[in-house]
């Protein structure tokens, strides 16, 4: 009797230990796994930093160093001269932040008349809006190249951003939230003769302020990587935005291409971003779960 | 009420949007579909005072042999057809994984967002660079330094690979390619799944556990269901994502979309469309809205098919 007891438990102990094995195999591959594909994820962009730090003999060397063994910084002044990446930095910069601004202006009036006003036809016109959203935009650029040409806005700031100043999506976005906040204060706000305008102001802005800050990264971010767009539309140098600046400036394929100042161009171009990933990753994050949309 | 007084208020705050949205959204779609059945339409002509006859001449003129659109339709659904599968699979997989890990999870999950933030053209430059074979002579023998992609396959026994330099084949820019974008493409997908996984229920799996139910048909009888919803969203934005493939392929390619030296074009079709803006406008709207109707076609394709699988 006493002896089928102990024969149990010890069955059940080496059970329990065997599962305890398994467990641990399993974490084992699990770490293993996640290890290489994080490395894989990481190493272009270890690859561009040390890359855009090394002598242009030290990066030609048939084994390559995993660490630069001189550091050239000098790499960095060549990139900017090179690209001219100081011009086309200051120009990305007007873009982005006059296009954000004026953006927001308009996403926030739309949005707030969408969730708050009444008017005639206001879900048909809503639900036309979000239909559009189907369409790829290159069926918009066609028509909108021809339109700004006969604008006569070729080479301008202003072809650079009126034409992305609305967005559906980003109405869609704040209207949401608006919808969220609860109509008691609104009709509060009515009965002691708070206006519309001062109402959105003092009310549904600062209520919805993680929305707006996670427009503002997309839009800057759609600015810093805009390339189609502003190759399209611009005849002079001086007019394009970074990225065209980065592309346009090394195109020489032929494998004598100085690879280091490359590198250091697009780590200066890819930098702001890692801030903006560091320090606003969760807005980024937040925005992009609710849409799919890239930059 | 209140509000009934100043229905034209709300006109008020939409005003600027409407305005705009006439002019780069209403008219685009009308003046798109207008020039793509104006035989041989050139912005400069109709400003110049030519007049074009109505005509299925520009949709003709795609679908010619010489127009290079075939190749930039295969080139476009072979990497969609290569990339949505793969970046899907992997992501699950890495979504998966990281949901069952305690430590160290939520560096990681910071990890794999990385490639989001980035600029697709600078990447793409890194990428070929580290694809790049530095002094390559011409009978392809010997190089200067063959290029860390292949010095890393070299520590694994493999010959090197002439991936994206002069000569190189076009399945090696192709894989080249197909690396690139399953790399960009993960951290959306990633992010959506994990954020599906970690949204499941965990009463499901504490009973599975106490039925004893082996692992992998959790996966594929609790998880995947569950997780449907997230799935079919992953796979058909990636759809949609891959037909509208080209800044990538400019960065590694740059904007002549071939690799130095070869013959075979890369380009896409949104590729295809730009070439033609500029020049012939007619024949760029006519490729985009055969761009359009397939994305449409896919996407309904998709929305039925997860319709009939998915659980909801």
């Amino acid at each position: 009797m006493t002896n089928q007891v102990t024969l149990q438990e010890k069955n059940l102990q080496t059970v329990s230990a065997k599962q305890r094995v398994v467990k641990i195999i399993v974490q084992v591959l699990l770490y293993t796994f996640l290890g290489v594909m994080a490395l894989i994820i990481v190493f272009p962009f270890y690859w561009m930093i040390i890359s855009s730090l090394k002598s242009t003999v030290e990066y030609r060397l048939p084994v390559p160093t995993l660490f630069p063994r001189e550091i050239m910084w000098g790499n960095y002044v060549e990139a900017f001269s090179a690209a001219n990446l100081g011009r086309l930095f200051i120009n990305t910069v007007i873009v982005g932040v006059v296009s954000t601004l004026l953006s927001l202006v308009i996403t926030i009036l739309s949005a707030f008349a969408f969730a708050r006003l009444e008017f005639k036809g206001k879900n048909a016109l809503f639900a036309a809006l979000l239909a559009t959203m189907m369409i790829p935009g290159e069926l918009f650029t066609i028509t909108n190249y021809i339109t700004v040409n006969n604008f006569g806005w070729i080479d301008t700031y202003t072809v650079l951003i009126v034409p992305f100043l609305v967005s559906i999506f980003y109405i869609y976005l704040l209207r949401q939230n608006f919808m969220q906040i609860p109509n008691e204060l609104y009709l509060a706000a009515k009965v002691d003769g708070t206006g519309d305008f001062k109402y959105l102001c003092k009310v549904m802005i600062p209520l919805s302020l993680p929305t707006l800050i996670s427009i503002t990264i997309l839009k800057m971010m759609g600015a810093w990587n805009s390339y189609v767009w502003p190759r399209l539309v611009t005849k002079s140098e001086e007019m394009r935005l970074i990225t065209n600046g980065l592309r346009d400036a090394f195109t020489d394929m032929s494998g004598q291409a100085n690879i280091p100042v490359q590198m250091a161009a697009v780590a200066v171009v890819s930098f702001p971003l890692f801030l903006v990933f560091i320090f606003l990753r969760k807005y980024i994050m937040k925005g992009v779960s609710r849409s799919g949309i890239k930059g | 009420m209140v509000e009934s007084k100043h229905k034209w208020k709300a006109w008020l705050y939409l005003a600027p949007a409407i305005v705009l949205l006439l002019i780069f959204t209403v008219w685009p779609i009308i003046n798109t579909l207008r020039i793509a059945f104006l035989d041989g339409y050139n912005m400069l002509g109709e400003v110049g005072g030519e007049t074009y006859s109505f005509g299925i001449k520009n949709f003709t003129d795609v679908l010619d042999e010489y127009s290079g659109f075939k190749e930039a339709l295969v080139n476009t659904l072979l990497l969609t057809v290569l990339t949505v599968p793969l970046s899907t699979f992997l992501a699950l997989l890495i979504a998966v994984c990281l949901n069952s890990i305690k430590p160290l999870q939520r560096f990681l999950q910071t990890v794999f967002f990385l490639p989001y933030v980035t600029n697709s053209i600078a990447i793409g430059m890194v990428f070929e660079a580290m694809f790049n074979i530095i002094g390559l002579s011409p009978d392809a023998v010997t190089a200067e330094s063959w290029g860390i992609i292949n010095n890393i396959l070299g520590l694994f026994g493999a010959d090197p690979v002439n991936w994206i330099n002069l000569n190189s084949s076009y399945w090696a820019n192709m894989t080249v390619m197909v690396i690139y974008i399953v790399w960009n493409a993960l951290p959306f997908k990633i992010l959506i799944l994990l954020g599906g996984l970690q949204s499941i229920n965990k009463q499901y799996y504490d009973a599975a556990k106490v039925d004893s139910t082996p692992r992998a048909r959790v996966f594929t009888k609790i998880t995947v269901p569950l997780l449907s919803p997230m799935l079919a969203y992953v796979v058909i934005t990636g759809f949609i994502g891959g037909f509208k493939e080209y800044s990538s392929i400019v960065g590694i390619f740059g904007d002549d979309m071939k690799a130095v030296g070869t013959d075979h074009s890369l380009n896409t079709m949104v590729g295809y469309i730009y070439d033609a803006l500029g020049s012939n406008e007619g024949r760029a709207s006519a490729a985009a809205l055969i761009l359009f109707v397939i994305i449409f076609v896919v996407t309904m394709i998709n929305l039925y098919v997860s319709k009939k699988k998915t659980h909801y």
